[in-house]
């Protein structure tokens, strides 16, 4: 990798030089060896009648998922991977527009009754002895499944060279097991998997229903020692008193901003880690990941990301490269990239110094009387008070401007606990954005939370107004 | 609420913001046009928007949807709170 993807991740696991019963997939309530999976099947030995078709796989658990997907790429023409929380009512949808003719399922998710598809049982994690003939794999498409916070799916078809074009293995001294909050069926935790499964190594997956503390719990029993989520990930992490079980020698963010507070933490938390963040999106594929441990990007990445051109126009990050993925899939069956090959991410930028930062995403800006704030910026600026530990910056309606910004703060104590002045925290906070700030960006009020809420996705939910 | 708890809530909001804001506030007197308090439109937002949790009412917004005039002083401004809390 990367420049020569394997024909598929089964003839990978074959043609590596592993002790592949010494490599792992730990699911929540049971585990796989590799070296099991590649001669057996965890469909009942079926997989032969899924050869060339398009299959769903929709199943809640993720070792499920994984075992499938290492089991039927290169066999079927297409594997859709269905995210556990996708809403029942948009399946229809998922499999007109994926031509889905069989569907993989582990009968906990409410799969439609839909003429000309075949319904596949997993057995997993029971794995069967079985022999595929893998002598000619096909080029499966991978499709993921985008979502905003409400509507229709996107499903984005990708190959697994496009995937896997951003992974480069290392040559590493010691064994490394892999470690995701994300689910793999989506973006960031599919290069997680793809990781693992390319690069020698073991994977811990994690499962919806699992409270944080739990699974660190089960990660670090696991000897976990790379580890990714983004940083909502990350903050609901370090706020779980397993957090310091885990002792990973690297830490990645993707997904959402990475801000300095939030960086920082993690460092000092895990002083032998090397922390990194990285961008990408399911559209425009992994673009780069800064390891100097700052927030944003330094301005000579633009123009100098070895088979990433990057350029930054109206203000959003547009991406070219081999890893972004060509069109959509459906009624539309859209081409992603523009005329000249790029994709705009929609995610903002901003020069300070010879660094760009993110300033949020094009579609999320609250207009003040005319003045553009992006949530994120004043976020970023929030969580540096040492005794925040993440926040949401919302709009509320105004009669003079339109709009104003208000904060909902979650604090590393409760408010009310020793030491903790209401009020004065309120005034601190109001301080530090003030410093940094121009005044249309400082909230107008500071509410103080309990939680913030979490999508699937990892990324912090946003109500766009 | 009394009109004068109302008068006193609207001028506290006032000082409070324009000290929040680093604005000079000019001497709070009923003729006072607001264009002239030293007030801009995101000070005056953010009154509204106070005013509007600590009084319960937002005249700005019924008067925009009614298409009825805006306050030109303070006078006006305050009497404006005490109608709409009425």
């Amino acid at each position: 990798m990367p420049r020569s993807s394997p024909p598929s991740l089964w003839n990978a696991l074959n043609a590596s030089h592993d002790d592949l019963f010494a490599r792992f997939l730990f699911g929540a309530t049971a585990s796989v060896a590799l070296g099991d999976l590649i001669r057996g099947s965890a469909l009942d030995a079926r997989g032969e009648e899924l050869r060339g078709r398009s299959v769903l796989i929709a199943t809640k658990d993720q070792l499920t998922a994984a075992l499938t997907l290492l089991e039927l790429d290169g066999v079927a023409r297409r594997l859709v991977l269905c995210p556990a929380d996708l809403s029942s009512e948009y399946l229809p949808f998922v499999v007109e527009a994926a031509g889905v003719d069989a569907i993989v399922s582990d009968r906990t998710m409410p799969v439609p009754d839909t003429p000309g598809v075949e319904y596949f049982t997993t057995s997993s994690p029971k794995i069967q002895p079985a022999d595929y003939d893998r002598t000619t794999p096909l080029r499966t498409e991978w499709v993921l499944l985008t979502s905003g916070t409400t509507g229709v799916p996107k499903l984005v078809a990708h190959t697994l060279a496009s995937l896997a074009g951003a992974i480069e293995c290392r040559e590493e001294a010691e064994t490394i097991v892999w470690s995701t909050f994300y689910d793999i069926r989506r973006y960031g935790g599919l290069q997680i998997f793809l990781r693992a499964v390319l690069c020698g190594a073991s994977l811990v997956l994690a499962s919806a229903q699992e409270p944080t503390t739990d699974f660190l719990i089960r990660a670090a029993a696991r000897g976990v020692t790379h580890i990714s989520g983004t940083p909502s990930h990350w903050r609901r992490a370090l706020m779980s008193p397993s957090a310091n079980m885990i002792a990973p020698r690297y830490v990645r963010l993707s997904g959402e901003i990475a801000d300095q507070a939030i960086l920082t933490n993690l460092q000092s938390f895990y002083p032998q880690a090397n922390v990194a963040h990285a961008f990408a999106s399911t559209e425009a594929g992994v673009a780069f990941a800064v390891t100097d441990g700052l927030a944003g990007l330094p301005a000579s990445a633009i123009g100098h990301t070895p088979d990433v051109d990057m350029r930054v126009e109206d203000g959003s990050l547009r991406i070219r490269s081999t890893r972004i993925a060509e069109r959509y899939l459906g009624p539309q069956g859209r081409v992603i990239p523009d005329s000249d090959g790029f994709v705009d991410t929609g995610d903002m930028l901003e020069l300070r110094g010879d660094r760009y930062y993110f300033v949020g995403r094009r579609d999320g800006v609250i207009n003040v009387g005319g003045l553009k704030v992006h949530p994120e910026e004043v976020e970023a600026v929030i969580n540096r008070h040492p005794q925040v530990r993440m926040s949401l910056v919302r709009t509320r309606k105004n009669p003079i401007t339109g709009a104003l910004v208000i904060a909902d703060v979650v604090l590393n104590a409760a408010p009310e606990s020793a030491g903790n002045n209401v009020r004065e925290l309120q005034q601190e906070i109001l301080l530090v954005c003030r410093e940094a700030l121009p005044s249309h960006k400082v909230p107008a009020a500071i509410n103080f939370v309990p939680s913030l809420a979490v999508a699937e996705t990892g990324k912090l939910m946003r109500l766009h107004a | 609420m009394t009109h004068v708890s109302i008068r006193s809530s609207v001028m506290n909001e006032m000082q409070q913001v324009a000290e929040e804001q680093n604005k000079p506030l000019a001497p709070l007197v009923d003729d006072l046009q607001l264009l002239d308090s030293g007030l801009d439109s995101l000070c005056f937002a953010i009154i509204v928007a106070r005013l509007e949790d600590s009084l319960g009412v937002d005249p700005f917004s019924a008067a925009a949807a009614e298409d009825a005039p805006f306050p030109v002083t303070l006078g006006d401004f305050i009497s404006f709170y005490e109608n709409a809390a009425k």
